[in-house]
């Protein structure tokens, strides 16, 4: 891209955008809600900066790839590279939880290229014929054997492919430990009892079914995915009796967490790993008792409008080199054997982003039902109407 | 062409409006609110009255609301009529214009940014700590009812300074001259003229702010922490997260029809007063 000398060139501008981003709105619910994410994309649109420059490329893939995707979650030099590479301008658009994008899928008219669905979505989306099978000879960058099978099996359903792997994580909790006064915090009891005590008006649950459900379940040691109403019915008492303790149910929670005005909360790795760079007195603890640990992934819709780009920026997306930029810009864990051989040692032995195998064993995939359980999300309901 | 031809040819693009925006989808929302949820959500065709009956389970987001819009609605009465007041009676009219201009900058803004200067406001680093400097510590105000007042009262404050500006702004001031040299006190020249005169352009405003905090859901996500849940928040919920069309539509129909008989008694309401006051000027 070409060097532009105004006051504040729009590149420039892009870039200081990126930046706010990353460094203060955050993470899924909130944006995907309020619409700042369809926003942010409007805005990428519409700045030149962003747009292809060179003429040669025109015509090879198209124009333009559309993304849907979670914030703080790529690199944006990445995606400068890829225009650069082929003329095809990345437009972002940042959502808040994979039922809001299985909403839009559902109602039509989406018009995505690639999409990021965590593994538990998978089934769904084929169920409901939203999803593309995807053509391996156009992703040569795309190593299946290089990948752990535990964060890659759920891209396939019934032996066809239909999504390949993005990164994991864990879903644990993270915690300003400046007023544990000597406290320890190892379980997702741990994380309720405080709520209910210490920390009371101090923690955060995010706004989201399958987390706060989740987590409520493994304080009586159910499964995280449970659809049992008995069981469920204990997680709604905790959730109803901790709810006048908690600072707020939002997924936004890094900017309360760092000015302080939350200690707790809900927290998936990336974030955690961020948290933890900007102040080490927050810690990320991983339950005992297990919890959620998930894969998301790349898949292309019925229907996209811009197939051949799809293809291109997936490809271009999965190379080693790029996916290992992508993680260290985010913090969130690849499952490719090629992408973690370029990584810095420190980062492999990070214990956020690489937890201790005896707390990876207790931790579950969610399951398919879990996402579509009509139960559970009335449970949410009366919990947050309470 | 006749008179009647060129009427329908320019009632023509309102018309289409009208029905592509307004009666299409309506319809759409109620015939889904006879449906049924997807296994896997979204809407399934079918004809049951499940949905209405299953509406007690969101009796607390419609109480919250109901609660809500009034109170908002009488904050913001509360705060933009002095303003309003002032603007239009005893500014200088040199500065008049700018002033008007200052009150409409914020929107230039949107709303989402504005709560967000709210969060740190209202914040521990916010206000909070600036009462603690002078020792009143231990103040919470952030993710309360209150800061959820706060942003309503604040967000659609324009919304209710202007029609109620406009009103008094055309009020003519040798009335009150007039009660004026007749012997009353100022208070009671704004009882009994200023204040019936702008009733209008009160009207007119707690119309428009009441109707859209109706359906608020931005602000007290945002400034509530999403433990206040208003039928908005329900509605997003539905429609994004569990994705249960058919009962979101369920709600929304039922909102649709709670504010239409409320605003129609509104309506009338006003226009009885309004009757009223046209008598008691003629005796």
């Amino acid at each position: 891209m070409t060097k532009n000398n105004d006051t504040i060139s729009k590149r420039k501008f892009m870039e200081e955008l990126y930046r706010y981003k990353r460094g203060s709105v955050t993470r899924r619910h909130f944006l995907g809600v309020t619409g700042l994410g369809t926003a942010t994309a409007v805005l990428a649109g519409a700045m030149p900066a962003l747009r292809p420059r060179r003429a040669f490329a025109q015509g090879d893939i198209g124009d333009r790839v559309v993304l849907a995707t979670w914030p703080n979650y790529h690199d944006p030099a990445n995606f400068d590279a890829f225009t650069e590479a082929t003329g095809a301008h990345v437009q972002v658009n940042v959502f808040g939880s994979n039922e809001e994008m299985l909403a839009k899928l559902q109602a039509g008219g989406s018009g995505w290229d690639v999409f990021v669905p965590t593994n538990y979505t998978i089934t769904t989306y084929v169920g409901e014929d939203l999803i593309e099978a995807l053509d391996s000879s156009l992703m040569p960058n795309y190593d299946p054997a290089a990948y752990d099978p535990r964060f890659s099996d759920a891209g396939s359903v019934d032996g066809t492919l239909y999504a390949v792997p993005k990164n994991w994580g864990t879903t644990g909790y993270a915690v300003n430990t400046n007023h544990l006064d000597g406290r320890e915090m190892t379980t997702w009891k741990d994380f309720w009892d405080i709520t209910m005590d210490a920390y009371s008006g101090r923690t955060m649950v995010h706004d989201y079914q399958l987390t706060t459900i989740g987590n409520a379940l493994k304080y009586f040691g159910y499964s995280f995915n449970s659809v049992d109403p008995n069981e469920l019915a204990e997680a709604e008492k905790l959730l109803l009796d901790a709810k006048p303790h908690l600072f707020a149910i939002s997924s936004d929670y890094q900017p309360p967490m760092l000015n302080g005005d939350a200690w707790l909360t809900m927290c998936w790795t990336g974030d955690g790993k961020q948290l933890n760079t900007d102040m080490p007195e927050i810690a990320y603890v991983l339950g005992k008792e297990g919890g959620e640990i998930w894969s998301d992934y790349y898949a292309v819709p019925k229907g996209a409008p811009h197939r051949d780009a799809a293809y291109a920026l997936i490809n271009f997306l999965l190379a080693p080199e790029v996916n290992a930029k992508e993680v260290l810009a985010h913090g969130y864990p690849s499952a490719d054997a090629n992408t973690n051989a370029l990584l810095p040692e420190e980062l492999l032995n990070d214990p956020i982003l690489y937890p201790a195998q005896e707390l990876l064993d207790a931790l579950e995939f969610g399951a398919a039902a879990t996402l579509t359980d009509p139960n559970r999300a009335e449970l949410l309901a009366r919990f947050k109407s309470a | 062409m006749t008179q009647r031809g060129r009427n329908l040819v320019l009632l023509a693009p309102a018309g289409a409006w009208f029905l592509v925006m307004l009666v299409v989808p309506l319809t759409v929302v109620l015939i889904f609110s006879f449906g049924e949820r997807g296994a896997a959500g979204g809407y399934v065709p079918a004809f049951t009255l499940d949905q209405y009956a299953n509406l007690p389970a969101r009796w607390t987001a419609f109480k919250n609301t109901l609660i809500l819009a009034p109170v908002g609605t009488l904050a913001a009465l509360l705060i933009a009529y002095p303003l309003a007041y002032f603007l239009a009676v005893r500014a200088d009219p040199k500065w008049k214009t700018l002033l008007l201009v200052l009150v409409i900058v914020p929107f230039w803004t949107s709303i989402l940014i504005r709560s967000y200067a709210w969060i740190f406001i209202l914040g521990g680093r916010g206000i909070p700590a600036l009462l603690d400097w002078i020792g009143i510590g231990g103040v919470r105000l952030i993710n309360t009812p209150f800061s959820v007042l706060v942003g309503i009262a604040y967000g659609y404050l324009p919304l209710m300074v202007f029609p109620i500006f406009v009103n008094l702004d055309r009020l003519d001031k040798r009335l009150l001259e007039a009660s004026s040299d007749l012997g009353a006190p100022p208070w009671r020249t704004f009882l009994q003229v200023t204040l019936p005169m702008s009733l209008p352009g009160v009207a007119t405003g707690c119309l428009l702010v009441f109707i859209l905090l109706m359906g608020e859901f931005l602000i007290p996500a945002l400034l509530g922490g999403g433990k206040v849940f208003f039928v908005g928040n329900a509605l997003v919920d539905l429609f994004l997260q569990s994705r249960n069309w058919a009962f979101g539509s369920a709600v929304a129909a039922t909102l649709v029809a709670i504010m239409l008989v409320t605003v129609t008694a509104y309506m009338r309401l006003i226009r009885r007063l309004g009757a009223q006051r046209e008598d008691v000027s003629l005796m």
